[in-house]
Order: C-alpha cells, then sequence, then structure tokens
C-alpha cells in the first residue's frame, strides 16, 4: 500500500493509476485483503464492533454510526432465515453534490469490496447497488466492475473458501429525488412507487420485501475497506476536528477552481474555499455557501472557520449533508436561489401527504411572487406561516419538506434584507443574475 | 364498421404486446426477484430500451406478463422521470436546472437550446432529432452549467457552443 493510501485511503488509487482503477490495479494497491481478512480471520460481530468504534459515520448526510446502523440487525444463532440485504444507496441526486459518481466512475472495485464487508457484517446474502438511472458511466464501470469480482471469486458463491455467499446486484433507478430516503428506496428496489415508510419499523428489521436491511450511501461504504486493514487507531487520526476518517469534498459555484479533494473530515470551510477551491473568481465576492446540498442551511463570511464535519455543523445548529458546498456570490440573487431550490423540491415531492405535495409548490410561487416584484408584507407572511407548517417534522410523513425548507428558514435569519429590498422596491434588484423564468414543462 | 376492419382489430389483438426479445429480458429479471411484480421498473426500462419510450400497449403487454394491473404499471411508469410515456427524438437533450448551475446560469444555456432547436422544454423537433427536457442535478456541479445528451454528459456548456455540441448527434 501507498502512503498516499495512508491519507487519501478512497481517492489514493485513482490520483496513483490517473483515473479508472481496473481489478488488477486495485489487487495491486492491496484491494480485497480487507474482504479477505474480514471473512477469513473475524466474525460479522467483530467486524461491525470495529466500524462502530472507528466512528464512521454516514456519508450520505445523516451522519448515523455505520456499525451501529449494522447492530440492529438481527445476527448469528439471532439470525432469521431467508435474505438480509445489503442496498448501497449510490442514487446520488442532492443539488450540488457529485462526491459517489467520483468514486463509482473511477473505483468501483473499492465500493464492491465495502459492500461485500458490509454484508459479511450484517451476514447479508444478497447486495444491491441502487444507482442513480443517469449514471450511465458509473453503471458501465459496476457492471465491469461485478463480473471482474464474480470472475476471481470475491463474489458468489463460497468466498475465500468460507462459506460465505454474497450476491451483488446493480440496480438502475428510474429517477426521483425522493428514493434517497431509504424506506422509498426500498419500495423502489421492490418496484414500487418511491413513497417513504411509515418507521418504525426500521429497515435493519424490515427493510427489502419485509426483511433485515441495511442502507448505506456509497461513500460510507468506500471508507470501509481502509477500516479493517489499518484499524481504529489509523482512522480517527485522519480526522481534523471531531469527527473520524476522510471526506470527499467538493465546491462549485464561481470559485476560481471548483471541484472535489479527500480530506481530513473537519477541514475547515475556509481552507475548503480559499486553499483548494482558489477562492472567489476575479469581480465575485462571496456571499454564502450552502454546506451540503440543497436541504441545507446557508454560512456566511462570519462564519466561515466552522470545521466540515458532522459534529462541528451541527454545534453551528446546521446540517453538514453531503459536504460538497455550493458558493454563492455577490451577483446572486437570494430570493432566485431559493426559488430554483424550492422548484426542486416541489418537483420531487412524491405527493403521498398534502402538506408537502401541496405546501411546496406554493412557497415557489410566492418566492416566484417577490422575485419577480408581486411582494408585499402579507405574501411574506403567507411564506412564513407555510414555511413554519411544513417545515416542522412531524407535519410532514417524511423529512423532505423539511429539508425543502431548511434553506429557507436559514435565508428568512440570513437574507432578510433582500426580501424586504424586494418588496419595497417592487423589483429585483440584481442587475447581473441571470434571468430567472419558469416556462418550461415540468413534467409533473 | 367494415367487415375488413373487424379482421384487421382482431389480427392487432393476435400480435404480441412485447418482442420475444423483451420478454425474455423481463423474465430473467423475474427469475432473480422475489416476486414478479418487483420487476415492473426493470421491465418499464427493458421495453424503453427497444422502443424509445414506453406507449400504453407496452404498459398492457407488462401488465400480462407480470400478472398486475395496467393501472398499477401505469402508476409506476410516470411516477418516475427517467420512463417517457410519449415518443421522444432520436436523442434526448436533458439541461440541468438544480442550483449549482443555476448559480452558473444555465438558463442562458436553456434559452440557446431553445433557440437553436425552436422547440421549448418538454417538446420533439419536427424531424423527430431532438427532444429537450430539464433534469435535476447530474452530479457535474464543478462543471457547471452541465447537460446530458442521450448517455453524454456535457460539462462547462455555455450559449456560444450550444449548436456545435447538438450537431454531434445525428
Amino acid at each position: 500500500m501507498s502512503d498516499l493510501a495512508l491519507t487519501k485511503p478512497l481517492t489514493a488509487r485513482i490520483v496513483e493509476c490517473g483515473g479508472h482503477v481496473d481489478l488488477d490495479a486495485y489487487e495491486r494497491a492491496g484491494g480485497y485483503t480487507a474482504l479477505r481478512k474480514a471473512v477469513t480471520t473475524m466474525d460479522a460481530l467483530s467486524v461491525q464492533t470495529l466500524v462502530k468504534d472507528a466512528g464512521l459515520r454516514g456519508r450520505g448526510g445523516a451522519g448515523f454510526v455505520a456499525g451501529l446502523k449494522w447492530s440492529f440487525v438481527a445476527i448469528g444463532a439471532k439470525r432469521l432465515p431467508g435474505h438480509t440485504y445489503l442496498v448501497c444507496n449510490a442514487d446520488e441526486m442532492e443539488p450540488g453534490t457529485f462526491k459517489d459518481r467520483y468514486l463509482m466512475e473511477n473505483d468501483p472495485h473499492l465500493l464492491i469490496e465495502g459492500a461485500a464487508i458490509a454484508s459479511f457484517a450484517i451476514e447479508a446474502d444478497i447486495a444491491y447497488i441502487f444507482l442513480r438511472g443517469d449514471y450511465y458511466q458509473a453503471g458501465d464501470s459496476l457492471d465491469e466492475a461485478v463480473a471482474a469480482a464474480y470472475a476471481k471469486g470475491y463474489l458468489g458463491k463460497n468466498i475465500f473458501g468460507t462459506g460465505f455467499n454474497l450476491e451483488l446486484r446493480v440496480h438502475r433507478s428510474a429517477g426521483r429525488y425522493i428514493c434517497g430516503e431509504e424506506t422509498a428506496l426500498l419500495n423502489a428496489l421492490e418496484g414500487k412507487r418511491a413513497q417513504p415508510r411509515t418507521k418504525p419499523p426500521f429497515p435493519p428489521v424490515s427493510g427489502a420485501w419485509g426483511r433485515p436491511s441495511v442502507v448505506n450511501n456509497c461513500e460510507t461504504l468506500c471508507n470501509v475497506p481502509a477500516i479493517l486493514r489499518n484499524g481504529i487507531d489509523w482512522y480517527k487520526a485522519l480526522g481534523k476536528a471531531t469527527d473520524a476518517g476522510t471526506k470527499l469534498y467538493g465546491i462549485s459555484g464561481r470559485v476560481n477552481k471548483p471541484g472535489l479533494w479527500e480530506l481530513p473530515i473537519g477541514t475547515t470551510m475556509r481552507e475548503l474555499l480559499e486553499v483548494h477551491a482558489g477562492g472567489m473568481q476575479p469581480g465575485r465576492k462571496f456571499k454564502a455557501l450552502m454546506p451540503g446540498g440543497a436541504s441545507t442551511s446557508f454560512f456566511v463570511e462570519s462564519e466561515l472557520d466552522t470545521p466540515m464535519d458532522f459534529a462541528g455543523v451541527a454545534a453551528a445548529k446546521r446540517r453538514m449533508g453531503t459536504g460538497t458546498m455550493v458558493v454563492i456570490d455577490d451577483t446572486v440573487c437570494p430570493i432566485g436561489l431559493l426559488r430554483n431550490l424550492e422548484h426542486f423540491f416541489a418537483q420531487e415531492s412524491c405527493g403521498f401527504c398534502t402538506p408537502c405535495r401541496d405546501g411546496l409548490p406554493w412557497v415557489e410561487q410566492l418566492l416566484a411572487d417577490i422575485d419577480e416584484g408581486r411582494g408585499t408584507p402579507e405574501v411574506m407572511k403567507l411564506l412564513e406561516s407555510n414555511a413554519n407548517f411544513i417545515g416542522v417534522p412531524g407535519n410532514t410523513f417524511c423529512l423532505h419538506a423539511t429539508g425543502a425548507i431548511e434553506p429557507l428558514f436559514s435565508a428568512f435569519a440570513q437574507f432578510k434584507d433582500d426580501f424586504e429590498e424586494h418588496i419595497r422596491l417592487g423589483h429585483c434588484p440584481y442587475q447581473k443574475r441571470p434571468q430567472h423564468k419558469h416556462a418550461e414543462a415540468t413534467g409533473r | 364498421m367494415s367487415a375488413s376492419t373487424q379482421v384487421n382489430a382482431g389480427e392487432a389483438r393476435l400480435i404480441p404486446l412485447l418482442s420475444e426479445i423483451e420478454v425474455a429480458a423481463i423474465e430473467h429479471e423475474c427469475a432473480h426477484l422475489p416476486n414478479r411484480e418487483s420487476a415492473v421498473i426493470d421491465a418499464l426500462r427493458i421495453v424503453q430500451g427497444q422502443r424509445g419510450w414506453v406507449s400504453d400497449e407496452s404498459v398492457r403487454g407488462i401488465a400480462q406478463l407480470l400478472g398486475i394491473s395496467t393501472e398499477a404499471v401505469d402508476a409506476i411508469a410516470t411516477f418516475y422521470s427517467l420512463i417517457h410515456r410519449r415518443p421522444v427524438g432520436r436523442n434526448i437533450v436533458k439541461y440541468c436546472d438544480s442550483v449549482s448551475c443555476y448559480v452558473m446560469g444555465y438558463e442562458a444555456v436553456r434559452d440557446a437550446l431553445i433557440k437553436q432547436l425552436g422547440i421549448a422544454p418538454g417538446q420533439t423537433t419536427a424531424d423527430n432529432r431532438y427532444t429537450l427536457l430539464p433534469t435535476v442535478c447530474v452530479g457535474a456541479c464543478d462543471h457547471a452549467p452541465a447537460l446530458i445528451i442521450n448517455q453524454d454528459l456535457i460539462f462547462n456548456a455555455t450559449p456560444t457552443d450550444v449548436a456545435e455540441v447538438l450537431a454531434r448527434y445525428e
């Protein structure tokens, strides 16, 4: 294993290969030795404990401790007869997020090995990679890698001669954001409409086809092999602040070098923006950023020293989300931006519960009124009252609407002046921003 | 109704709603699922892969093959954005309209596409060459604005280069 793999366990092979890592290259870099170690020298419980104690938290956005999630599945003497499923959530669709695509296109065996180890840890016999339907290149890369892994005996029957069997399939989604919600994802996997399920029961008790199931994000599973190889102390020491490991961070927007970097988790927003993304483009000033997708709150200049880990962003009473940041410059009207965000959430509501299905389009319309100069104090009040209803967990069936309203709540506080100025002037004061008209058919 | 049209209608009912290739591919999916209805999304994708879109006849065919109602199949087909229930052109041009592409000015790219193709989003050109659609975030935010044409991801699209990009797709 290279030195780089000790500081960048997710991306070292991609850097060293200059792109796509095939099975030969993956094996040369120590690939599948972690799976071998798990299945030939450990039992399921000890793998669970190792990953839990390493402090790996779910990289899909929620930050739940991965090993703890695995521990909710009945294993050993308590294992139920029949299938147990490991499902990788690779349905990356959070606006502003582009990390899992990079991993799957370039190092598919890392995900396969991580999924196989996780399957061993929960005694799953079937694993699914639930892939974003639009990720064609990632799908090709995974198909080829899965076939190669079967041919080498890393998947299939009697893996490493131990009697551990695992079937792994790639399921291509037909496309809806709500599939990112794990119970909606399971419904989609079963060939149903992707509407979230009542919880409890949680998936580890009753998941895919009513069987025990664990749903883990792609990046989360990609963290697992190196934890097995290098241990708890190594993994914990990788983090810069409270949480453990590395994180794939990304920045998009009007910065000099938009991109994706694997860095110690807990790297500050300022370092990401100023060092790795090279600061703002000439002539643009930083206004705010969203730390991890469309459903996260805004951070302004004075908050940029926040460490980008789950604990650090939670201490600022917000969520890190996916860790791929959207940077907003001074030419972007926050009202137009919010309108864009709420258009997305309104379109992607599954439609099952009324407050979300009807409330989000209403929120979008009220923002359009303000954006286009029809805003009044009454419109503002109505917008706030809508947000205060559908943005509160428990008033809607799942957290889709809550996530949708999170940036809006944040904007009420951080961009108060912008709302007031639109209403006072009767038009949008941002001259340079792009025209934003929703003339197109939304397909709803 | 004339006798000949009645005969034609009768013959039409005998024409299978799905091709042999489609049936074989759908049965292949069914074989490793706990029940047949779980294959409905796969079935829709298989049919669309063969025909470009999913017609009412195909919906009926899938329903018959999987042993579920036509309505159940259509409920799935209309839920998912990647399933087309109307005919589409030879090339599907999708522009990302999510937040990073918004910040980077996707709207100018969209407007250039509309102008170049002479159609509104959701429409197909008269020569059946292009269908224009919006899409949510395609995971290329560091290269925004992004397009997906068929299976190709197009990075850093600009209003001036859309004509050249479109020309690559016959």
